[in-house]
């Protein structure tokens, strides 16, 4: 075998990950003037050849399920290339008795090419949360730090809403919302009666045009990926203007290995495998940014072993791979006959929901420590594969009978998905896996993953409350969970709410974290971690837009030092 | 429109939304002509003179005639086998292994069932034979009452979701729902007047 291919050019910055982390961090530094050579294990992504907006499942001979029937586990073939949760050579371990789930994305953008655009801002209190219940750790940074950066990331992608004063959800820079559809209508309606806070959803689509960008159309097929941009993504969004300094060099189907520490203790590049041809390359960089996504970023730096750092990179605190959160996430649905009498119309709107259920308990006391936001849907949604499952399940027989109750079903669902806020704890967290490498020769992530009664409590809480909002429509709810067992109130695995983070934890501290204020780590001030590792805490908010704007921070911290010459 | 392929037809479409940067501008007939595109580039060859990848001939016969018994044609719209759902079955069937012990098994179970009680395949089987199978494993609350007709109950509940999956996913089950909608809008309107009382 050739031995390694050394890059010639010394780059201003390596960015490990295209996604919304690294997309982010590429636009800021090449734009700030930096050299950045961005590194992407996956392949580009065409819009216009991979986004499937407008067909209809019959337009596919596997009617979006794929070849077997088995895409439908990863969301099916209609998505935007979107990854899985299991990629062929490249494996992960459990620990016995753990259940996690890691979903990959390797492609330009990540994640953002397929997800739910739900785009809230952590509240003042998520970041002082241990001051506040006495759990898990507070942030080394305020709200008031990260305000303007999401004000700015709001400015720039497009984020429809409305301001309501909600404490738990502060308000941000919006784009005017979408009008509620009926199903929301009657789910707003019966949440007034419950005193249940239920307000236009935040979600990174545009109303009206911005920066170049076309307004929604509202095919609501947000997720297949838009050819028309209308929604947000790294690989659209980010990237585009990246490119468009001149300063950016996209290396694709490159999978990181290892970042290369010199003698002096500071990063020199990054290692990785060109995956065309299996051979090892090596770029070189003054700094290195990792958003390769919260765990890979993680097993990066744990693999990044050398006599300097025995134990990983930027690990002397031992927290690298530690405090590894998802979202708590327990799902429900419910039949309402009142849906039944509307007459058939354009139901689509926007990718994901219009309306959405914010934390609103939180001035009480409850069974649990902090919260859950609720994301509701429903409705005449376009049929396809697996629609009437249920309605076959609990109609049972055939013919005439059975095709009236699929007919009279239609459009009669309302669905809810409870995200809440899981607190770190000491039985989650991954590491690398003694024995096992992937096709790469790069040694696993090993999980180890439990919900506590904390996380557990607010399941049962989520299914209470879906359960009274449909009775209160005169509905009827029909998703039953179990008590006990692996999934106790439909709590789902970790791992598949696809939230996850904590791995590199920031903190003042240097004992207790791994990264500062600016996501740079404490041990080696020329790498930084921009993706969902920094996160102290998961509050009920999904993380893309903290993410973004924790990146944007970091990098203007980072053009900062370059210029004062620290880096 | 021949000599325009989808892909063109896309690009316009981003071309001109990105054009409206004051306007809402949508080219909603961009988007029609796309919708056309892809159903004439996929205008399929229902039913007829198909060759069923996994099902042996007597097997397919006997899918078929179960997919039409699950969803029939009625006033309204075509049944499951106009709608392609036996072909679906039998190309998601032949690729994945599962699927081959529980709807081949399955349909050997249903065989040999019927060839107990009749000395018939479920196919040579009368009307009233087959109804009475039917109407045994169609149900769970059978299988409680008589174990021995558990695996039939299971084999056709999957089959009934299989059935329902590929109606509806079809043109025809599509428009049986009097489903609106995967089209650009220039303008989203939300949700019409609710009824009143």
């Amino acid at each position: 075998m050739a031995q390694v291919i050394r890059s010639p050019q010394k780059y201003d910055v390596c960015v490990v990950g295209s996604g919304a982390g690294g997309g982010m961090a590429a636009k800021i530094l090449t734009e700030g003037g930096l050299s950045v050579v961005l590194l992407e294990a996956g392949p580009p992504v065409n819009p216009e050849k991979d986004y499937k907006m407008f067909m209809w499942p019959y337009d596919l001979p596997h009617r979006g399920v794929g070849v077997g029937g088995k895409a439908a586990e990863n969301f099916g073939e209609f998505l935007a290339p979107n990854g899985a949760w299991h990629i062929e050579g490249e494996p992960y371990t459990s620990a016995p008795g753990s259940e996690f789930e890691w979903f990959r994305s390797r492609i330009v953008g990540g994640r953002t090419n397929h997800w739910g655009r739900i785009a809230l801002r952590f509240a003042p209190v998520d970041f002082q949360s241990k001051t506040r219940d006495g759990l898990g750790e507070d942030w080394p940074i305020t709200y008031e730090d990260i305000a303007p950066y999401y004000d700015k990331v709001e400015s720039y992608i497009g984020v429809f809403g409305t301001a309501e004063n909600v404490s738990s959800a502060p308000n941000g820079v919006f784009l005017p919302p979408p009008k509620p559809r009926c199903s929301e209508l009657l789910i707003k309606k019966a949440c007034d009666k419950l005193n249940i806070t239920c307000i236009p959803a935040r979600l990174a689509i545009l109303t009206k045009p911005l920066n170049g960008r076309a307004a929604c159309h509202y095919c609501g097929q947000c997720g297949r990926g838009c050819v028309t941009a209308s929604n947000f993504s790294s690989s659209q969004v980010l990237i585009p203007p990246a490119m468009k300094t001149g300063k950016l060099t996209m290396v694709t189907g490159a999978m990181a290995r290892e970042v290369v520490v010199g003698a002096d203790g500071k990063a020199q590049g990054v290692s990785y495998i060109d995956v065309a041809t299996r051979a090892e390359k090596r770029v070189y960089a003054r700094t290195v940014v990792l958003a390769a996504s919260a765990c890979e970023s993680a097993r990066l730096l744990l693999n990044s072993r050398s006599k300097l750092f025995p134990n990983g990179l930027g690990n002397s605190s031992g927290q690298v791979g530690r405090n590894l959160m998802d979202s708590v996430g327990s799902d429900g649905w419910g039949y309402v006959p009142e849906l039944s009498k509307m007459p058939p119309h354009n139901h689509d709107g926007t990718g994901g929901m219009h309306y959405y259920i914010p934390w609103w308990k939180y001035d009480r006391k409850n069974e649990f420590p902090r919260g859950y936001h609720i994301e509701i849907g429903g409705g005449r949604d376009m049929p396809g594969v697996g629609m009437f499952h249920d309605v076959a399940h609990q109609t049972e027989g055939y013919g005439a009978a059975l095709k009236k109750s699929c007919r009279d079903h239609y459009g009669t669902g309302v669905g809810f998905s409870g995200r809440g806020e899981m607190i770190p704890n000491p039985d989650s967290f991954c590491e690398i896996d003694p024995v096992v490498v992937d096709q790469w020769g790069i040694p696993v992530l090993r999980f180890h993953f439990k919900w506590s009664e904390y996380e557990i409590r607010q399941a049962k809480d989520m299914q209470e409350t879906f359960k009274s909002i449909v009775e209160t429509m005169g509905g009827d709810y029909r998703t039953r969970t179990a008590i006990d067992g692996n999934h106790p109130f439909g709590i789902q695995s970790g791992g598949k709410i696809i939230h996850e983070v904590g791995t590199a934890r920031m903190g003042a501290d240097p004992k207790t974290s791994v990264v500062n204020g600016y996501c740079q780590t404490h041990d080696v001030k020329n790498v930084f971690v921009t993706d969902g590792a920094p996160l102290v805490t998961n509050p009920d908010k999904n993380p893309t837009l903290t993410i973004m704007a924790l990146s944007w921070r970091a990098s203007d911290y980072l053009l900062d030092e370059a210029r004062k010459g620290n880096i | 429109m021949a000599g325009i392929s989808r892909r063109d037809v896309l690009k316009n479409l981003a071309i001109g939304a990105a054009g409206g940067s004051v306007m809402q501008v949508i080219p909603v007939e961009a988007a029609a002509l796309a919708h056309r595109m892809v159903h004439n580039e996929k205008a399929a060859t229902p039913g007829g003179n198909y060759a069923p990848k996994y099902f042996s001939t007597h097997q397919y016969a006997t899918l078929l005639l179960l997919c039409d018994t699950i969803i029939p044609k009625d006033e309204k719209s075509g049944g499951a086998v106009e709608a392609g759902a036996p072909e679906f079955i039998d190309l998601l069937t032949s690729e994945n292994k599962d699927y081959q012990l529980e709807f081949g098994g399955g349909l050997m179970w249903l065989d040999n069932f019927c060839l107990d009680r009749f000395e018939k395949t479920f196919l040579d089987a009368t009307p009233d034979q087959r109804k009475e199978v039917l109407d045994l494993i169609a149900y769970r609350k059978n299988a409680l009452a008589d174990p021995s007709l558990s695996q039939g109950v299971a084999f056709f509940s999957r089959l009934r979701n299989m059935t329902c999956d590929g109606f509806y996913s079809s043109k025809i089950g599509i428009a049986d729902l009097e489903y609106i909608g995967n089209t650009a809008l220039a303008v989203w309107p939300g949700c019409p007047p609710l009824p009143q009382g």
